[in-house]
């Protein structure tokens, strides 16, 4: 692995060196490193590129890294990953996906991420998309994340986006059995041109589940963002999606809160809010000693933190 | 020391209409430790606090800090020559720590212990607090003793504070005075307090009365203090129909 390739990997999955545990390194389409442990089998798929990953019952405190890292300009991949966890599991999961571009070709990575969840199990899927490189090529990444949650189960997310993608549309689906959970929080900040779409489809099936979807997005210079969280409740549950939004110079936010009601006992709830920084938080700072761009940069990391 | 020589200040003349004139040729020096600055609401208490701070700009007049002229400063800019201003209403950010906000105030690193100082001088408990967001989970009252404690890492020669008595409740003036107090004696310069409240006007070494935009009375708490307590006594219809 080059330096680019392992500040990428460093970006991404915090990896400074080979991680513990089980890991798959996926470097410009091919595996660059594998490694299972007793609990943790991964293999990969014979008639399609992507990995299946089968997590036993009763694995307990270990973590899978699975990053992705592309450097070769114009590359092109779509991607399968499969993860099955047992019952009462306790998991970390860490994907990610880092793109370097300095050609003039887009590169670009789709993926689609599909778990199923056992019983009294609880994942955290921790994931985060990052571009550099000073080609014209585009960095483009579209990730889908398909999610069964199984009975008592809880899945939370993490998904983040700062810097580098010029373009992606993110697809979440999820539906939740009795007394599952979900949490989701999803960071985002676009510039340039850049567009991000992104799309949040949970059904709440089982009674006495929950869900919680939370993005925090900052659209900079001239980038668009499109948010869209439908919460549908099918059981006794409780459901709430929330997108707050800043915005500045010229840029475009559009977000779309829908939720349904297919049972009389779902309490759901949702907020959505757009708006520039407030110009008593720039005073206030200003007030300290910074200047208007200081006081803007606290601002924008502090909200995305 | 601040002087202010003839301010004047108009609401809407910056978008060229006739506006409200919100002061009116206001002439004062600030050089003693404490200065209170009252007077009924609307009387343009907030109006100075914020062209002190460099937030409006005076439609005319200079402002003086130490002889050099600041008034064409920025906020920030003024903020860096040493004036502090505690806003009356605190304003909430999220994701932004306590810490956070201290850290920026006091322009330096700072390590936990010296925090939890500045926290406990406004009655707060560091360790329950430090991490805290200053977003809409906290109480106006909790905001505002962060808002003082931010004032106190600053540590500048003038400090302004916007009732710093208002939604502080439990916390006794006491301890309000207190901080004042000890702000002085490691700092040295001037605090300028817009208050209403009789406590803190008594320890101050002059009060400034404004009615209407312009300075009614100015002097020692003696002279001021028994005027303005008589003048704020039941309302004379009241007394009437007693």
């Amino acid at each position: 692995m080059d330096a680019i390739e392992k500040n990428l990997l460093a970006e991404v999955a915090d990896l400074h060196n080979v991680p513990e545990g089980a890991y798959n390194i996926r470097l410009n389409g091919q595996s660059a490193g594998r490694q299972s442990t007793a609990h943790i089998e991964i293999t990969g798929k014979e008639d399609k590129p992507g990995i299946d990953i089968r997590i036993l019952p009763g694995t307990r405190n270990e973590s899978v890294h699975i990053p992705v890292i592309l450097s070769e300009s114009g590359l092109q991949e779509m991607v399968y990953n499969d993860f099955y966890i047992g019952d009462d599991c306790d998991v970390t999961i860490i994907a990610g996906c880092g793109i370097h571009n300095c050609g003039v070709d887009t590169s670009k990575h789709d993926g689609i991420h599909s778990f199923f969840i056992g019983k009294n199990s609880r994942v955290v899927y921790v994931e985060k998309h990052y571009g550099e490189g000073d080609g014209e090529g585009g960095r483009v990444m579209n990730p889908t994340t398909v999610i069964h949650v199984g009975e008592g189960s809880t899945f939370e997310m993490q998904t983040t986006q700062i810097k580098g993608i010029d373009s992606t549309d993110r697809v979440t689906e999820a539906d939740l059995a009795e007394g599952a959970s979900l949490v989701i929080h999803e960071k985002l900040m676009t510039h340039g041109h850049q567009t991000a779409k992104t799309r949040f489809t949970v059904a709440m099936d089982g009674d006495d589940c929950s869900a919680n979807v939370v993005s925090r997005s900052v659209a900079k210079e001239s980038s668009h963002q499109e948010f869209f969280a439908s919460l549908v409740g099918n059981a006794r549950c409780a459901g709430h999606s929330e997108c707050d939004a800043i915005i500045m110079d010229s840029a475009s936010v559009r977000s779309v809160p829908e939720i349904t009601a297919n049972c009389t006992e779902a309490s759901l709830i949702h907020e959505a809010a757009i708006g520039k920084i407030a110009g008593d938080q720039l005073i206030k700072l200003m007030t300290l000693g910074l200047t208007e761009q200081e006081a803007e940069e606290q601002i924008v990391n502090g909200f995305l933190k | 020391m601040l002087e202010l020589q003839h301010i004047s200040f108009d609401a809407g003349s910056e978008n060229g209409s006739d506006g409200k004139e919100i002061l009116r040729d206001v002439s004062l020096r600030i050089e003693d430790r404490f200065v209170a600055v009252t007077g009924p609401n609307g009387s343009g208490k907030s109006t100075l606090a914020r062209i002190i701070s460099g937030i409006l700009k005076p439609t005319s007049g200079r402002i003086l800090l130490d002889g050099e002229d600041i008034t064409d400063l920025s906020i920030t800019e003024k903020a860096r020559h040493g004036i502090s201003f505690a806003f009356q209403q605190p304003v909430r950010f999220k994701g932004i720590t306590v810490r956070d906000l201290i850290t920026l105030a006091a322009g330096h690193d700072i390590t936990v212990s010296e925090a939890c100082e500045y926290l406990s001088e406004v009655g707060l408990c560091a360790k329950d607090y430090i991490n805290r967001e200053v977003n809409s989970s906290l109480s106006g009252g909790e905001c505002k003793r962060i808002e003082i404690a931010m004032i106190l890492a600053r540590g500048t020669k003038f400090s302004i504070f916007d009732e710093p008595e208002a939604g502080i409740d439990l916390w006794s003036f006491q301890s309000l005075i207190r901080v004042f107090e000890k702000m002085h004696k490691q700092v040295g310069g001037s605090i300028l307090i817009i208050t209403h409240q009789e406590r803190i006007l008594d320890i101050a070494d002059k009060i400034i009365v404004l009615r209407e935009g312009q300075v009614a009375a100015t002097g020692s708490r003696r002279e001021i203090l028994p005027e303005l307590l008589q003048g704020t006594g039941t309302c004379a219809a009241l007394l009437n129909h007693a």
